[in-house]
């Protein structure tokens, strides 16, 4: 971020929730950059930034479409970059219409699932063709069909006039981002973006994310210094428990989990990557082989398909939100907390505390008694008499967890560092780390099962589970770490570490639990403990941790070169062709077939790296190209496009349909929504509220809720208000005001601010509440607080099952709320006058058609609920699924 | 303090010493001389990345007799050049609040209250009740007879606070175990 000339960050308060890293943006404006803050509250972020601009929450596609349109039409984009890069020159299937042809819809969609067949946004071309990555271009871009000009229609109408009535920005803070923008991309300048849960936290959210990236390709910005589309991730290894994951939808290093009818091993694989087709993808089997043998070692082989069919097996969706449904209807036994606190910090938190106190057993595994530990003597609904102690019969294990001081093992930040920790002291009592734990259960779970003939204990008993252990029996991490990177098991360097995932391979000769971290443990050595300093380092400090892959700083750097393999510009150069050595060379390593000459045609015979030609710079995708267009990979549209959210009082200004078409919810009388601007209700919830975090603490409190210092610095629940609303609603600054939402109602300290501004849209004003969400209720935190996550309904996105926490609609009112059942009554109350109560009406929310799960309250059975799969993050060009059970 | 001299007064002493604006060494009294940081007598020091968010902070850790004395930013870190947040900064509490848990606590079906548990037993009654949940609600295949291979009567959250290779453990072993419903922070 330090090398850019221009720092937009949007949807995060970056200043705040990640202040060391906030000095890189610092360092960028000393060196001359220009910061510019969008964001609806102003913060120390925007205190900092040259500009601030106040947006309405949920806009931002109109912005940055707007932004979109503004370079296409004044042609001010990167061309050379562009046209070589990106897919812009590719045409697409006949087939395809845009929202603009169909008020809001793409092609393919079925009202009847909530979900779209997305074969008709492909490339255009010949299957086989299609298949190598060679789509039907034109490379003057001119066609109709040509992804820049059907790009040029579908933002057509996003206008400076549009984002003045949508967004509340103005035209002449719209032409200072745009020209800003613009001035800053190109040969010898760069522009960043930087996000954070401000974008995700939405239903669309991953589109906006999209719309970005868009952006930044088409001024070419992606690949090189200073530029791409930084997402500023809020947990120490969130981004390795991404990549190595604790997630439903995928096996390490991305690789999807198979779903129901995936029976055949080479067509699991090649639905991943094609081996014909280009890039990286395409040694997807070498890439699950080696997953395969790492996990089952021996019993792994090539009859067996290498143990595949071991692997479970997904119907749907079966997120954590999923999983809270499924709890409340009594259908999951056991809970596993591994230092989450969903009690707090999960959407709905009613209903995850209700969910909770349906099961038979869980084990909470935290450093201290939060509130997820607690529920069932002192939560909220104890308090308002909903649920009574001796009434749970949750079994609860509270088993204390060894912190980051206590073991040592590896954390992968937000650019993909692994960095590695030296244990520095022993836990305490009974405390462990998890890795002990989950060890430990693994091999009583075994010791039990051993003398079973049961098939389906062969994947517990044949797993390899055996980690060398010091005298307190803790797992050596390193070992583990080891084994992510994988090892030839067999020819002359049989037993050595993987120094890349270029030597996987599918006959089972190597193994590797997770190949994009293949390399972190090459030639035997830990690179993620590697430690020279910094001020001994040059600016990329590649002698500091390890990242993936092939520590590798700045991904698709091919690009930070021309087509011909010269650096755009002196100022900006990254990675270059270095003629007379015959090879890609440079500051950071180079993202490309290391001697593969940038006239290189490509070998499409060959597929994979060999079908790379010499300027494919994007060698993850099929087509060797960045796309604008993402013909798969989401699952509501290959544009990002706008949509109101489910609760927005605010029309669509552009489309009869009102909110995204695939949007998911959970139809229960527990998760109700606003009716918004489609229907008359709307106006009991009539503001927005909108969640952050805060310098002090962290998520749902339990790493800061109970430290002294962070208390005594930020000791108490709070919302921030305008003066206007302030006045409007009678709240007192320092006072107390109620806020209620169509799920839940809470009570904070009102700070009354101009750091809120109300937002003039056309001819209506819409309030914007602010919230910290790191407050919750229970007995053992130093500070408690009524947790904004209360407020939150289960909406989530389609693509990745995400909530919309950052635009949802409350009213407010000065006092406290009521205590004990008076606060339901308050809370159903405002649901009457809604119209939202189940027995009352049957709309699921405000978005127009019904979402995915939607449809009549009365006989609803929430275990037939459909939704569209969790889009992969490997694109392919399999339609996407339909009829999938939600659970 | 017998032996003070002349020379000793303070304003002699910022009069002649490199600290002419006398808010330096020229005006530290001797009990400030003979104040050491806590970390001078630490056993050693341990580094480490701070536990909170993910910019991915470098920590020293002093620690004494087996116990964490003080956390550090790590100046040598590329990334954070020796800075840490208030977060960061205290998370020196983090291991040594008082509030901390330090031994195994149970609470019985419909109990009013938490009870000692000694951790072997602990393990062993979730090892059983991890093979009965998985057995109750086991699904062999779909109404279709295609395989599913899983059960749906465990779940677990977490894993964006803890190490790469505890993820891995966990992914692996309830994976093998047919346990789909395993999610973290990064899907909230």
């Amino acid at each position: 971020m330090a090398n850019a000339d221009l720092v937009v960050i949007e949807g995060s308060n970056m200043a705040e929730a990640h202040p060391v890293g906030f000095q890189w943006v610092m360092e960028a404006k000393k060196r001359g950059a220009k910061v510019i803050h969008i964001d609806p509250r102003f913060t120390r972020t925007s205190a900092n930034a040259d500009r601030h601009i106040a947006i309405r929450a949920g806009t931002d596609i109109v912005l940055l479409g707007a932004v979109i349109r503004h370079v296409l039409e004044n042609e001010l984009y990167f061309k050379e970059y562009v046209q070589a890069y990106t897919n812009a020159s590719t045409i697409i299937a006949e087939d395809y219409a845009d929202t603009e042809d169909l008020d809001g819809l793409f092609s393919g969609y079925d009202p009847e699932t909530g979900t779209y067949d997305n074969s008709s946004w492909s490339y255009d071309g010949p299957q086989d063709r299609l298949d190598r990555g060679l789509p039907e271009r034109d490379e003057t871009m001119q066609h109709p069909r040509s992804v820049l000009q059907i790009l040029r229609r579908h933002y057509a109408r996003y206008t400076p006039e549009l984002v003045e009535a949508t967004c509340g920005i103005s035209r002449e803070e719209f032409e200072y981002l745009a020209d800003a923008v613009a001035e800053n991309s190109g040969r010898d300048r760069t522009t960043v973006f930087a996000y954070a849960l401000g974008w995700t936290q939405h239903q669309g959210g991953p589109q906006m994310i999209r719309t970005a990236s868009v952006l930044q390709l088409l001024m070419g910005n992606i690949g090189r210094p200073g530029g791409g589309v930084m997402a500023l991730r809020g947990h120490a290894t969130i981004q390795g428990s991404t990549d190595i994951p604790t997630l439903y939808h995928i096996l390490p290093g991305y690789l999807p989990m198979p779903k129901v009818g995936q029976d055949d091993f080479h067509e699991f694989t090649r639905a991943i990557g094609k081996k014909e087709q280009k890039g990286y993808w395409a040694n997807a089997e070498n890439y699950t082989t080696s997953l395969l043998k790492a996990w089952w070692g021996d019993a792994a082989t090539a009859e067996n398909d290498f143990g595949y069919h071991y692997l479970p097996k997904l119907t749907g969706a079966h997120g954590t939100y999923q999983t809270t449904m499924r709890m409340n209807e009594g259908g999951v036994d056991g809970y596993f907390l591994y230092g989450q606190n969903p009690a707090v910090g999960s959407a709905n938190g009613r209903l995850q505390r209700k969910g909770m106190a349906q099961l038979k057993w869980m084990v909470v595994r935290d450093f201290y008694m939060i509130e997820s530990a607690t529920f069932w003597k002192d939560g909220p609904e104890i308090e308002s008499g909903e649920l009574r102690t001796e009434e749970i019969g949750t079994e609860m294990f509270f088993l204390p967890a060894a912190n980051h001081t206590e073991k040592a093992g590896s954390f992968t930040q937000t650019q993909r560092m692994v960095q590695w920790r030296d244990q520095a002291v022993h836990p305490p009592g009974d405390a462990q780390s998890d890795l002990q734990f989950t060890y430990e259960l693994g091999k009583r779970v075994r010791e039990k099962l051993k003398d079973s003939t049961d098939e389906r204990d062969r994947p517990i008993l044949e797993l390899t589970w055996d980690y060398p252990t010091d005298e307190n029996g803790e797992p050596d991490a390193e070992a583990v770490l080891a084994e992510i990177n994988g090892r030839h098991l067999s020819g002359e360097k049989a037993g050595q570490p993987l120094s890349s995932f270029n030597e996987m391979k599918a006959d089972g000769s190597t193994d590797g639990g997770c190949w994009i971290y293949a390399g972190v443990y090459a030639d035997g050595v830990n690179q993620a403990r590697r430690r020279t300093p910094g001020s001994e380092q040059d600016e990329i400090a590649a002698e500091w941790g390890w990242a993936w892959p092939a520590n590798r700083r700045i991904l698709y750097n091919r690009a930070s070169a021309d087509p011909q393999g010269r650096p755009w510009s002196e100022r900006k150069k990254l990675v270059w062709w270095d003629e007379e050595a015959g090879r890609w060379t440079g500051d950071d390593v180079p993202d490309f077939p290391i001697t593969k000459r940038p006239d290189d045609p490509g070998d499409p015979d060959a597929g994979g790296a060999a079908a790379l030609a010499g300027n494919d710079a994007f060698t993850m995708q099929a087509d060797g190209r960045g796309w604008l267009f993402g013909a798969t990979g989401m699952v509501d549209g290959p544009l990002p496009t706008h949509y109101e959210a489910p609760e927005s009082n605010v029309r669509n200004p552009l489309y009869t349909q009102q909110s995204n078409p695939t949007r998911v919810t959970f139809i229960d009388e527990d998760n109700l929504s606003s009716p918004g601007a489609m229907g008359e209700g709307g106006s009991v919830y009539p503001h927005v509220f909108t969640t952050y975090r805060i310098t002090e603490h962290h998520t749902a409190g339990g790493m800061s809720r109970f430290l002294p210092y962070l208390v005594e610095l930020q000791p108490q629940m709070y919302c921030e208000v305008s003066p206007e609303l302030a006045e409007e609603a009678g709240l007192e600054p320092y006072g107390w005001a109620t806020i209620i939402s169509a799920r839940s109602a809470i009570e904070a300290k009102v700070l009354v601010t101009e750091r809120m501004k109300p937002i003039r849209t056309g001819d209506s004003t819409v309030h914007q509440i602010g919230m910290p969400f790191h407050f919750g209720r229970g007995h053992e935190a130093i500070v408690q607080g009524d947790g904004a996550n209360d407020l939150i309904g289960m909406n989530l996105d389609a693509n990745v099952q995400i909530q919309n926490s950052k635009n949802n609609s409350c009213a407010i009112r000065p006092g406290r709320r009521p205590r004990g059942p008076a606060l339901r009554e308050l809370v159903d109350d405002y649901r009457r006058r809604a119209g939202i109560l189940p027995a009352e009406q049957a709309q699921v929310d405000g978005g127009g058609v019904d979402p995915v799960g939607g449809g009549p309250v009365d006989g609803f059975s929430p275990a037939s609920v459909r939704g569209p799969l969790e889009a992969g993050a490997v694109p392919d060009n399999n339609p996407s699924m339909k009829e999938l059970d939600n659970r | 303090m017998g032996s003070k001299t002349f020379l000793d007064w303070p304003v002699i002493r910022q009069l002649r010493g490199a600290d002419p604006t006398g808010r330096g060494t020229s005006v530290t009294s001797q009990r400030t001389r003979d104040l050491e940081p806590r970390t001078a007598d630490a056993d050693g020091v341990a580094q480490s990345i701070c536990p909170y968010c993910a910019v991915g902070c470098g920590q020293r850790i002093f620690h004494k007799d087996g116990k964490v004395i003080q956390i550090e930013g790590d100046p040598d870190s590329p990334v954070s050049r020796g800075r840490l947040c208030p977060k960061g900064a205290a998370s020196e509490q983090l291991a040594n609040s008082k509030h901390r848990q330090t031994t195994v606590r149970y609470r019985r079906p419909y109990g009013t209250d938490w009870e000692d548990l000694d951790l072997d037993t602990a393990m062993d009654m979730i090892a059983d009740r991890f093979i009965e949940a998985r057995r109750r609600h086991w699904e062999a295949e779909d109404s279709q007879g295609r395989p599913l291979r899983r059960t749906m009567g465990i779940a677990s959250l977490g894993g964006a606070t803890i190490d790469n290779e505890e993820n891995y453990l966990i992914k692996k072993f309830f994976t093998a175990a047919g346990a789909i419903q395993i999610e973290n922070q990064a899907r909230i």
